[in-house]
């Protein structure tokens, strides 16, 4: 199969919007609507969500179309994605609506009626917008941007676009690498949006107005914009070295007026931002239907493998109180009787107690309970206490990521969670009326040993045991995932495991786990981990691997029916590039990145330091409550952390404050102690 | 001792446009927010994860619209029934319009229940002669044999009964585009005819525009009664077992 249009289709599609532009109206409504009848879940096609916008187009407005490279029922929930549509459409002078990837069955039928990819807002042509900005949160969505892009009726590759093609970026955390999509990005955003999208907005109307026919002038303004990076804008030097193990020299700009290092954006406070203001509220089924509210951004715990925590630093919370005011309005405006207090680890927001409480005891709505949800909490006694505080009905599953089963791979990786507070957080969740236990872990870590890899199991026992006092059905599960090292963080130097390794050591963990009654285990695939871990620290020789994967039909493949390794191998193996060099390969200390011109905050020798301390299993406290370590985040930007606590939160710390020496030590006597939340 | 019986209400709404697209569920998930939203004191079931009481009636099926759709309500006190179309208009998606309202009185049978047959507007491309003969051999048909699958197990009947009535003519609706509306008045007990079972039934291969479920009615079959009209509907029950 291959697919993608032809290049007659391509003009053909693109103009469908435009001759429709020239009538009475832009809406590919009545075309599309006889195809809905046919395929699965058509309300995801239908827009009308409470919260949606539909724009007032008007002379000289740079409309936006907020592209979500996965299905309506993943992309619609993204809080990056709903915050800059609102930002968009509160300006003047532009618009933004939003599109999510067509589902196999609907996209056959666009591709058989000559019927391009559409917005949902008001079902208008996606090459009929100024900007096309796609939701990049992972490695796999890749092939699918390529698809939307196609399917858009506009060329994939970005040098093949002139003026009327739209202008097509990415943001999110995968931009971090932006590399192996350079040749299909036109530019990318770095850090936070909520000010890009705004000088993104101003360089584009500008070049509009002034009446330009050369995309060349648009591209170089919008490389001058903080936090903007243009690929095109800059050159990519290899090792004179045809084995296709070549090593990247350097990343150089090509005009003098572009910078040679693109820093990321920042916003220095999230008290300014309280978007989304009006949540969408979708009509049909997706991932997380609830109300969510973003209580800070950024994480200091300083864990090793977490690209998140290292990219989006400083923390900057959001004042309590205007927490309370989003949470409130936001439920009486939706609807909704469920809220999630989201950030990268809930329970360190300083006002978390007061704030789950004045929630729960909310008496305003008139109708049921309302129940708060905590995303990414900590390993202590104190979580599990906040837990019992929002569960006060079904206590069913409670979920920890401890992330590696021995002390001294958590060390390794600043995992800090102690031997006592583990069994402490279990026995809490058990005594207290849960019956499962879910546990997080990654494997193929540096270092690891089969011991540490066993000890996931050992860990998983002594939790069942626990279990059992309390319940006979006491269940664990211990879900494990591949480890990928990521750009920006301690470990980008480590060569990561390969398939065959990280097989044996889940079937090592799985014959073990075998053999405790009420331990059970999941895995994700080594396969897709492979891939993933090619794509996010690759460089630009990756994009035609990508384009011709995406060309084989290799889209959705975050989608186990779709993920096919075999395209990868294949597309490798066809433009002679070595997966050993891409993947497994261990960096040296001066290997030039592909993201060494682009700034995450982090100095680079604090990073090198840091993956030392990790092979000397030395752990790090967190720096919000302790003196810097002049990372680069705060002191390079001349910002700090926002946060309301000057000390660490009570009952748990993961680390900090701690003595490590006892972290192995298991003295847990938890019988009878009260886990109240005061 | 039994409970104390809450306040009920039924409730009569349309569901057109893109609408049409949502699922039974997703009506479900829309009602209960929007319950929420203008903070009606709606009852909650017990144990551990407590719904809003909310009844609908037969599910119409994704795609179809409807300008006879039904939802019983239980409050924990009693409301004024008469503001609530309005008031929950305001609330609900574009493309949904609370169009009546009545108090239940005592104890009376859920939707589920009650609805004895559901009346139906088929708007189809096709030829109107060939239609109407199709419709008249149907009509004058002793027995109509139909199989079926349902949880897996085939079964065949004669579905003849639950053809009330059918009338082809040629569309008058200028918002569909479609030659022809076949409307049909189909029975739900003891099985239900759905109507893409209707158009299945030895036709020359049809492509259905747009469906919508026009209306639904109540005990007795023939009474013409909507599901509003449920103090109408038990006093026809009652004539009749007085005068049998």
């Amino acid at each position: 199969m291959r697919i993608g249009w032809s290049r007659s289709q391509r003009a053909s599609v693109a103009d469908a919007g435009g001759a429709i532009l020239a009538g009475m109206s832009s809406s590919l409504w009545d075309q599309l609507e006889p195809l809905l009848a046919r395929v699965e879940k058509p309300a995801r096609y239908i827009g009308c969500e409470d919260g949606a916008i539909t724009p007032e187009y008007s002379e000289g407005v740079v409309s936006w179309l907020m592209a979500y490279p996965d299905t309506y029922e993943i992309g619609l929930p993204n809080q990056g994605l709903q915050i800059l549509y609102e930002i968009v459409n509160e300006r003047d002078d532009a618009v933004a609506e939003r599109s999510y990837a067509p589902w196999t069955d609907l996209e056959a039928e666009l591709r058989a009626h000559n019927l391009p990819l559409f917005s949902v807002d008001t079902h208008r042509a996606a090459s009929d917008f100024d900007v096309i900005a796609f939701n990049l949160s992972s490695e796999l969505v890749y092939t699918n941007v390529l698809n939307c892009i196609d399917l858009a009726g506009v060329p994939v590759r970005s040098d093949e676009r002139d003026h009327t093609d739209p202008i097509i970026g990415a943001g999110g955390h995968a931009t971090f690498n932006p590399e192996p999509m350079a040749d299909f990005f036109d530019w990318v955003g770095l850090g936070d949006g909520e000010e890009i999208v705004g000088d993104v907005t101003e360089v584009v109307k500008a070049w509009k107005d002034s009446g330009s026919t050369d995309r060349q002038d648009v591209l170089r303004a919008m490389a001058k914009i903080e936090g903007v990076y243009v690929p095109s804008m800059y050159d990519a030097t290899f090792e004179d070295n045809s084995t296709g193990t070549a090593k990247l020299t350097a990343m150089t700009p090509r005009f003098s007026d572009v910078p040679e290092v693109v820093e990321k954006r920042t916003i220095a406070d999230l008290a300014d931002w309280p978007y989304p203001k009006n949540q969408l509220v979708p009509l049909t089924e997706v991932v997380h239907d609830r109300l969510s509210v973003e209580v800070f951004r950024g994480c200091t715990r300083g864990c090793r493998f977490c690209q998140a925590g290292m990219i989006t630093r400083p923390v900057r919370e959001r004042p309590a109180d205007q927490v309370r005011t989003m949470i409130q309005d936001g439920l009486r405006r939706t609807g909704y009787d469920e809220v999630a207090l989201t950030s990268l680890s809930t329970a360190d927001f300083s006002g978390i107690v007061d704030v789950v409480k004045d929630t729960v005891n909310d008496d305003s709505m008139g109708c049921a309970d309302v129940s708060v949800s905590l995303p990414s909490l900590r390993v202590d006694a104190f979580t599990v206490g906040i837990a019992a505080e929002l569960t006060r009905g079904r206590r069913s599953g409670l979920t920890f990521a401890p992330e590696a089963g021995t002390w001294r791979m958590r060390q390794v990786i600043n995992k800090l969670i102690t031997e006592e507070d583990l069994y402490a957080s279990v026995e809490g969740a058990f005594s207290q009326g849960w019956r499962r236990v879910k546990l997080y872990f990654l494997t193929g870590l540096p270092t690891e040993t089969d011991e540490d890899t066993l000890g996931i199991a050992e860990l998983g026992r002594r939790c069942v045991e626990i279990g059992r006092k309390y319940n006979n059905s006491a269940s664990v599960t211990v879900s494990v995932g591949g480890f990928v090292p990521k750009p920006f963080t301690p470990f980008q130097w480590f060569g990561q495991n390969t398939i065959e390794e990280l097989n044996r050591k889940i079937y090592l963990l799985r014959d073990e786990v075998k053999k405790t009654k009420g331990l059970q285990m999941k895995w994700h695939d080594p396969k897709a981990t492979f891939v993933e871990g090619m794509l996010t620290r690759g460089d630009r020789r990756l994009g035609p691997v990508i384009e011709q994967v995406w060309r084989e039909g290799g889209t959705f493949q975050e989608w186990s029916e779709h993920f096919d390794v075999t395209k990868w191998e294949d597309a490798m193996a066809s433009h002679e590039l070595d997966v050993e060099f891409f993947t497994y390969r261990h960096r040296e200390e001066d290997e030039v990145f592909p993201w060494d011109h682009l700034n995450a905050g982090l100095h680079k020798d604090f990073l090198w330091h840091d993956w030392r301390d990790a092979l000397n299993e030395v752990g790090l406290e967190d720096c919000r409550w302790t003196p810097c370590y002049d990372c680069g985040a705060c002191t390079g930007y001349g910002i700090e952390h926002v946060v309301a606590s000057a000390t660490p939160p009570a009952g748990g710390s993961q680390g900090t404050g701690q003595d490590l020496a006892k972290g192995h030590e298991v003295s847990v006597e938890l019988l009878g102690r009260p886990l109240s939340v005061s | 001792m039994s409970p104390v019986r809450k306040p009920q209400a039924r409730l009569r709404y349309s569901k057109v446009g893109k609408l049409r697209f949502t699922s039974h569920r997703d009506m479900a998930r829309i009602w209960e927010r929007s319950v929420r939203r203008l903070q009606l004191p709606i009852a909650y079931s017990e144990g551990f994860s407590p719904r809003a009481k909310l009844s609908f009636g037969l599910a119409l099926p994704t795609v179809f619209e409807s300008h006879a759709e039904f939802v019983d309500l239980t409050f924990n006190e009693l409301i004024e029934v008469d503001p609530l179309p309005a008031q929950l208009t305001e609330v609900l998606p574009i493309g949904i319009t609370v169009t009546g309202a009545t108090a239940l009185e005592g104890k009376v049978p859920s939707l589920q229940e009650c609805v004895e047959a559901t009346s139906w507007s088929l708007f189809v491309d096709g030829d109107l002669d060939e239609l109407q003969a199709w419709s008249q051999d149907l009509l004058v048909a002793d027995e109509l044999l139909v199989t079926r699958e349902r949880k897996g197990k085939s079964s065949t009947d004669d579905v003849r009964p639950a053809v009330l009535a059918v009338d082809v003519r040629s569309n008058s609706d200028t918002d569909v585009p479609a030659a022809v509306e076949i409307y049909a008045e189909l029975a739900t007990k003891p099985r239900a005819l759905r109507p893409l079972e209707l158009l299945d039934i030895n036709t020359p291969n049809l492509t259905l525009k747009r469906g919508r479920r026009v209306n639904q009615f109540i005990t007795p079959v023939g009474a013409r009664l909507d599901p509003l009209e449920i103090g109408a509907a038990a006093q026809a029950v009652h004539d009749m077992s007085c005068a049998s």
